[in-house]
């Protein structure tokens, strides 16, 4: 039987495994030929491992999940070669599945970026056109299940490193509460904000993969009991409240096509059965990013001071060890990193921790009673996932602060902990547009219901038009 | 917004991050346009609002204090730069 890993979900692979139309080892060949086609043009897998055994279904996972005896990289030079010893907990639940690991995906630096262009192994390409980015951090993992090189992966999301390259490739991504899944083995960036989320085809595949790696789990306190996962299959949104927060929608910067998307998904939601109306969300927009990129960076200039060359990754020479671990530090990070560095360690420095990060912390807090006020009169919050589509390699490398708008709607909602998905809900110059659905803490049943429903309602075609 | 070299430098050293000369010259340029651009918290009236570490409520997560197995000494060592026995090898301090 032959299998178009273009088109196949991994619902449909796990049929065809069931009813041994297909064995396990030719369903991850199939994935292993795609990889050989596109990756060399893609370059979405870093590492390509080889097939495990076993009768699952195969899986990507981005280079910033420790996977025990595959190198995990995070994009770095500073861990070129560094081989786990142990499993991530979302490996581990990944393999206790029956899960087969087909490699490790691409990724900004350290999950810095919003493109991969900041991964020092070379950017990933948008499957829909080369010449553009897959968006970032998570770029490998959406661009290698937008080709067909994975069923579906594993992402990780910050300030929308799930859900920005899920819009931008046309895949569904799911960014889940804070606490709903174990960051233990995860490459740790901003520890407040840090989640590991599914990337998928779809809404069902998306939660069934939510499903395995989410739950309580001994080795990250922070993690907590989940409520059970309910597998959507329903086509009407009755008795669904949905806001559509005025800011968000009307973010500086939004492209007319992609606004025109998002309006015929909410009009096709409201014909669905949903209440919508108009909300606002003005502090939350306006001060998001603001506030966002000096908690991430305060954060990640704690977590970052662990590569000092001493008990794993690069270490350069040195005289002392001062000077071996600044000289390790310079040559390991690249630019992004550097930058984010200092500008978390001068949030956090005597005389401007106050005026910084203390002040940062307290819009955190506006932002997500702003939030929680919604959820009083909504079920979910939608707007555009990225203001933009996916935009061409170069055009916003030199220029950080255009680079941090990417994610302008990603972030507000992230900085109360929220979850949050990406649906593709069609095209803007033949390019993907991505519908972001926000929901209440631990609201992922109400949003995998809507998305489900609104998926069908859609009928987007993932497969890339110039792949079909 | 404006940032000294001193100051570039005086937050490399903080961070333990060697600059060569061209990374200090457009770190000052680029540390000032995104300091300036995240100055924008300071806009609001915060009197009385808590700041928010967390996006969860978690209090003590505890769990029994009982011995369970961890990595081998060579498993703690596999990725290490350098190795003297059971130590970890540097440069002197």
């Amino acid at each position: 039987m032959s299998i178009d890993t273009l088109r196949l979900t991994a619902e449909q692979a796990k049929g065809m495994l069931d009813r041994g139309e297909v064995s396990g080892a030719e369903l991850f060949a199939a994935y292993r030929a795609a990889i050989e086609e596109r990756n060399g043009e893609l370059n979405a897998y870093l590492t390509v491992t080889d097939d495990p055994g076993g009768d699952g279904i195969p899986i990507a996972i981005k280079d910033v999940i420790s996977t025990k005896g595959v190198r995990t990289t995070a994009g770095s030079k500073i861990l070129e070669n560094y081989v786990p010893v142990f499993d991530s907990t979302v490996a581990a639940r990944c393999k206790a599945h029956g899960l087969r690991l087909l490699g490790k995906t691409n990724t900004d630096e350290f999950a810095m970026g919003s493109s991969t262009e900041n991964s020092a192994y070379g950017p990933s390409r948008n499957p829909w056109d080369p010449s553009r980015v897959p968006g970032g951090s998570g770029g490998g993992s959406a661009a290698a299940v937008a080709s067909g090189m994975a069923p579906w992966a594993l992402g990780s999301d910050t300030g929308g490193s799930i859900k920005q390259p899920a819009a931008l490739c046309g895949n569904v991504g799911l960014r889940p509460t804070y606490g709903t899944v174990s960051r233990y083995g995860v490459v740790a960036f901003a520890s407040s904000l840090d989640q590991v989320g599914p990337v998928a085809k779809t809404v069902r595949d998306c939660a069934f993969l939510y499903s395995v790696i989410s739950g309580r789990d001994e080795n990250d306190s922070t993690t907590v009991d989940v409520p059970p996962v309910v597998l959507p299959d329903g086509d009407d949104l009755k008795g669904l409240r949905i806001g559509v927060p005025r800011q968000l929608n009307d973010v500086e910067g939004i492209e007319p096509g992609v606004r025109d998307a998002v309006a015929a998904a909410i009009a096709q939601a409201e014909s669905l059965g949903a209440s919508v109306d108009t909300c606002e969300l003005p502090l939350s927009v306006d001060y998001g990013l603001a506030c966002y990129y000096l908690i991430a960076p305060a954060e990640a200039s704690a977590n970052l001071a662990r590569y000092d060359g001493v008990r794993y990754g690069l270490r350069s020479e040195g005289k002392t060890f001062n000077e071996m671990v600044m000289a390790t530090r310079h040559d390991g990070f690249g630019d992004e990193v550097k930058r984010r560095i200092m500008v978390g360690t001068y949030a956090l420095s005597s005389g401007y921790y106050d005026a910084y990060y203390a002040t940062a912390q307290k819009v955190r807090t506006v932002i997500k009673r702003e939030h929680e006020a919604l959820f009083e009169r909504f079920d979910l919050l939608v707007s555009a996932t990225s203001p933009t589509v996916a935009f061409p390699i170069g055009e916003k490398a030199a220029d950080p602060l255009a680079m941090y708008l990417s994610d302008v709607l990603t972030i507000p909602s992230n900085m109360a902990g929220l979850p949050g998905l990406n649906i593709p809900c069609g095209l803007s110059d033949g390019l993907p547009v991505g519908l972001q659905l926000v929901g209440p803490q631990f609201g992922e049943n109400t949003i995998f219901r809507a998305a489900h429903a609104l998926e069908q309602a859609i009928g987007f075609d993932y497969v890339p038009a110039r792949l079909r | 917004m404006a940032i000294t070299r001193e100051e570039v430098l005086h937050v490399a050293r903080l961070a333990r991050l060697e600059l060569t000369d061209e990374e200090v010259a457009r770190f000052q340029e680029q540390l000032a346009a995104i300091l300036e651009a995240v100055s924008k918290v300071s806009e609001l009236d915060l009197t009385g609002v808590p700041p928010t570490a967390h996006p969860l409520e978690i209090a003590n997560a505890w769990r029994e204090d009982e011995p369970r197995p961890c990595l081998s000494l060579d498993e703690a060592f596999a990725n290490a730069p350098d190795r003297d026995g059971d130590f970890f090898r540097s440069p002197p301090a």
